[in-house]
């Protein structure tokens, strides 16, 4: 019924299995929509979120999609500024995950602001001393680049490339893609570090204060380094995910493999940093803030944020995937290749918790507790939302477009 | 934003912020503006009239 609009040469499930997928999933994503709703009509007195948890569940979630839409950025910038060529096999679905993950951070930054009419104050009245400020403009405007990344894509569509303006278009798009991936390569470096630098300036919680060059704590390298390290990864998981669920090889291996090292030794040498600066921050940093590295691990309710959060982020999710990554060995095999490019982005995810909730759990004042939080339903709905909306998008986009360029030769049809 | 706005100062900080956005959004806009203009003459030429 929908065979028009399939690309040639690959096949693709009966419509009424794709629209009863697209059916199941919706139905989580309007119980997203209905706490979102809620949120907005009722106020964020829906929210788990207090005096001390002005950024919560929201927050990470939006820090965690961001790092791991980073695959997007980097693979762009090795792809059209590098000139790794091999990875325009990938690269539609990098722009296309990253599309999702930048346009869920949006969304659920226009649920958490609370007042979202005013969204736009932002960037009218900028406060210019504020690294979220420049959040804002760095994270919108790489949304507009990845918009324009994506477009090419859905112009290529067989009935739409059928249009001759669309299809010049789609072409002329593609020969200028370099300018737009350098200018979101620029954008993303400052953004996501902008992120890291937020916790990193906060001198009066000493789990999260660094020091640093000029105005940028570590923390904001960090955050740029783990994201270009880590979203890569994510670029392969979601990749054999869907090679997964759809029964066929849409990448090579020889484009995996390349686009696994380079997010290997990108982690390598970012899991390098990550321990020789906290062993920094802990043996002097903190302690010049009257604060010893034990405080920040126990004592606090069911050791929730317990040494093993730190042991789980740095060696399991870090040095154990890194060193996965960069053996050809570890590549080669499908089932080490898999656990660790999930390690690695459950790592970054675990990172950007630490960095956002465990700096507020801690108590800072000899009087205070521990703050402990947990997030209403409507939190967990609006965060589940975009993931809803990310696989429905990965379907559609996967059905009528021609995301994988290799999967026609891959997976012949009779 | 806009040095229109009654907030607005000629400081290091503004020039920084609003700079790098303007230069970004410049860079795309002019980008897009390249593309349409180009699809619009090559398809008056009769470019692209073949699926291929």
């Amino acid at each position: 019924m929908d065979s028009a609009l399939i690309p040639e040469g690959v096949k693709r499930a009966p419509l009424w299995k794709f629209l009863l997928s697209i059916a199941v999933v919706s139905v989580v994503l309007l119980w997203g929509v209905f706490a979102m709703l809620l949120c907005w009509i009722k106020g964020l007195n829906q929210t788990n979120m207090n005096n001390a948890y002005g950024f919560a569940l929201w927050i990470w979630a939006d820090l965690a999609v961001i790092a791991l839409g980073g695959g997007a950025f980097f693979t762009g910038f090795l792809r059209y500024v590098v000139g790794k060529d091999l990875l325009k096999n990938i690269i539609n679905y990098a722009v296309l995950i990253g599309f999702i993950c930048y346009s869920s951070a949006l969304l659920i930054l226009a649920i958490d602001i609370g007042q979202p009419l005013r969204g736009w104050f932002i960037f009218w009245h900028a406060n210019v001393h504020s690294m979220l400020t420049e959040v804002a403009f760095c994270l919108s405007v790489y949304f507009a680049v990845l918009t324009v990344e994506y477009i090419p894509l859905v112009l290529e569509n067989r009935q739409l490339n059928k249009v001759p303006f669309l299809h010049n278009m789609a072409h002329n798009m593609h020969e200028i893609m370099a300018v737009f991936a350098a200018t979101g390569a620029f954008l993303s470096f400052f953004h996501q570090g902008s992120l890291g630098g937020v916790a990193g300036v906060l001198y009066g919680r000493p789990f999260g204060y660094r020091e640093g060059v000029l105005i940028w704590p570590w923390t904001f390298f960090l955050f740029t380094w783990s994201a270009a390290a880590a979203g890569p990864s994510f670029t392969i998981f979601v990749t054999r995910l869907t090679e997964k669920i759809t029964g066929k090889t849409l990448v090579k291996q020889n484009v995996i493999d390349l686009l696994a090292k380079i997010s290997g030794w990108m982690l390598t040498t970012y899991i390098i940093a990550k321990i020789a600066e906290p062993l920094y921050w802990a043996f002097v940093t903190a302690p010049s803030k009257g604060m010893a590295l034990g405080q920040f691990y126990t004592q606090n309710p069911g050791s929730v944020y317990g040494y093993w959060i730190l042991f789980t982020e740095v060696v399991v999710c870090g040095v154990l995937p890194a060193l996965i990554l960069i053996t050809k060995r570890g590549r080669s095999n499908r089932k080490t290749l898999f656990t660790a490019v999930t390690l690695a982005s459950i790592g970054v995810c675990i990172n950007r918790w630490v960095m956002v909730l465990q700096v507020l759990a801690i108590p800072v004042l000899p009087f205070e507790s521990w703050n402990m939080y947990f997030p209403s339903w409507q939190e967990i709905a609006t965060t589940v939302l975009p993931v809803a909306y990310g696989v429905i998008l990965i379907m559609i986009s996967h059905r009528y477009l021609p995301v994988f360029p290799q999967e026609r030769e891959l997976n012949p049809v009779d | 934003m806009f040095p229109f706005n009654f907030e607005w100062i000629w400081d290091m900080g503004h020039m920084v912020f609003h700079g790098g956005l303007w230069y970004a959004l410049a860079i795309i806009g002019m980008g897009m503006t390249y593309c349409v203009i180009k699809a619009a003459v090559d398809t008056a030429k009769g470019k692209g009239g073949h699926h291929h």
